[in-house]
């Protein structure tokens, strides 16, 4: 069978500084980590051909392209579902240049999405949209459904209640992303550790999520560098493979609002999980640590679940006792996520997942071979496996 | 301009904000088969035809998940607002506004009571369902 593993190579990465207020330009910050992640790769900008961001990326592919000077593109394309396009952007790049369409593309991302527009916040433009997104949103938005933590919450509240599952289960995985923050000094929340005691007092938000269970909106950029395998061997850093990369969408899908299935879980992520355990001939069991898209906490149980680490309805179990904290039998989010690093769309959960495959962790899984990163939930998604 | 956000408004969904108007909550229906269906949509997954009609819902539902939500401020609602997913006997599931219930405590929501419909007149283009307890 015809496969993408192994056929290309993550050989650079690059980031602005994370925070509440950037000070400039969202196209600026991409071409600063951009600028990053090449000279990291051991590159230049003449080296680039091809560019990959998200659909709602406020940064053209073109308007990069001639901040960074690049000459010619070959390869241009945007991957739409908001977070839900993190890794598949790296699956663009993968595919151009296993396929030889382009040598060195980068895959970008960069917002102001604290002191510009925030996400958390209700947009009224996403219900005004004049096409199936906004005739979706129809059903949700003037009823004060509106938000990602509301849409989120609705999805955890029925879990609880198959399940079994506890506000603390989820709290879980706010402390360990906020313990392996705080070692972190890229991390927002860095030296700030939580408890789980901290976890239950914050306020509500949504019902049953508390504000600790939800991400903050971050400003900042992040630059991935991909390009062939035998290029790759002559840069460098040591090349970190790309052993698979998929996308996934499941039946009666739709954006944060998948409401309609029998079961309101996240079987995209399934979709994900079944060709990421094709493409790379790996199990669950050979993953040393993963980066799980963590913009509420409901989401990781549900991807533990859904990635087959363990069963329907037993991640709440898996979580318990630091088994997803540093030492623990699948250390998740080693940056601090997008609870204590930054919420970035998740492309900084794939530089942490390149750094763990180098070896260069602030907080190293001793010998982590191969790392598991998935994309944003509650929407159409993607994965990634990579190793050395 | 104030109110809640306005929904979009097409072809393919215009049949039940003309319903709400009339105070009435609309299902699409098949004309071919009969197959009902919410969200709705152009083509009949059971026959795949094009010809929709609709039929007028009983109003009754059973809460399958709901949320309190606390904040952010919602433009045109009051917090903290209940929301809830609601099974209709119908065989349809709706996502729906809940009012008059209280936001935490023993008389709180519960996934599995019985809502039925009322509803929330915004202005003269728009009127939109809103949830309470059985009486």
């Amino acid at each position: 069978m015809t496969t993408l593993s192994n056929k290309a190579a993550i050989v650079g990465i690059g980031a602005t500084e994370f925070s509440k207020d950037s000070g400039r330009s969202e196209l600026q910050l991409s071409v600063e980590a951009t600028r990053a992640a090449l000279k990291d790769a051991g590159l230049t900008p003449g080296d680039v051909d091809g560019l990959t961001t998200f659909t709602m990326d406020s940064s053209s592919e073109i308007a990069l392209a001639r901040e960074l000077g690049l000459g010619s593109l070959r390869f241009f394309s945007r991957i739409n579902y908001g977070g839900g396009a993190a890794c598949a952007t790296i699956q663009q790049a993968a595919m151009a240049v296993a396929t030889g369409v382009a040598d060195v593309v980068v895959a970008y991302r960069g917002f102001n999405e604290r002191s510009g527009q925030r996400f958390g916040q209700v947009q009224p433009w996403a219900a005004q949209q004049v096409n199936t997104n906004g005739i979706d949103n129809a059903w949700t938005y003037p009823l004060g459904l509106s938000t990602p933590a509301a849409t989120v919450a609705m999805q955890a509240r029925r879990y609880m209640h198959d399940y079994g599952v506890t506000s603390a289960d989820f709290g879980a995985v706010a402390v360990a992303d906020r313990r392996h923050a705080a070692t972190n000094p890229a991390a927002f929340f860095y030296q700030k550790p939580i408890t789980l005691e901290d976890h239950q007092a914050s306020r509500m938000i949504a019902d049953p999520l508390h504000l600790l269970d939800c991400c903050q909106e971050s400003d900042g950029a992040v630059a991935i560098v991909v390009t062939n395998p035998e290029r790759a061997r002559d840069l460098p850093n040591p090349p970190v493979h790309i052993a698979a990369a998929a996308q996934g969408s499941a039946p009666d899908q739709y954006v944060m609002t998948s409401y309609y299935r029998d079961e309101i879980g996240i079987p995209e992520m399934g979709v994900v999980a079944k060709d990421l355990w094709r493409q790379s001939g790996l199990t669950p069991a050979d993953i040393d640590t993963a980066v799980l898209y963590d913009h509420f906490t409901p989401y990781v149980l549900m991807q533990l679940e859904e990635l087959g680490f363990c069963g329907r309805g037993e991640a709440k179990d898996f979580v318990r006792d630091g088994a997803i904290e540093l030492g623990g039998r699948l250390p998740v989010n080693t940056h601090g996520g997008q609870l204590g690093e930054a919420y970035l769309h998740g492309m900084n959960g794939i530089a942490e997942g390149v750094r763990q495959v180098r070896g260069t962790s602030v907080n190293q899984v001793p010998g982590a071979a191969h790392v598991l990163v998935t994309a944003g939930t509650g929407v159409p998604t993607s994965g990634l496996v990579l190793k050395r | 301009m104030s109110g809640p956000v306005r929904p979009v408004i097409g072809r393919d969904n215009a049949y039940f904000f003309e319903g709400t108007a009339k105070q009435e909550l609309r299902i699409q229906s098949c004309n071919a088969c009969g197959t009902l269906r919410h969200p709705p949509g152009p083509a009949c997954l059971s026959c795949e035809a094009y010809d929709r009609g609709h039929v007028v819902a009983r109003g009754e539902g059973t809460v399958y998940s709901f949320t309190v939500i606390h904040a952010p401020k919602l433009p045109g609602k009051e917090l903290p607002l209940v929301v809830a997913l609601l099974d209709l006997p119908e065989g349809v599931r709706m996502v729906a506004e809940v009012t008059d219930v209280p936001p935490e405590g023993e008389n709180a929501l519960k996934i599995g009571e019985g809502l039925v419909v009322d509803w929330n007149v915004i202005d003269e283009e728009l009127t939109l369902p809103i949830w309470r307890r059985k009486p």
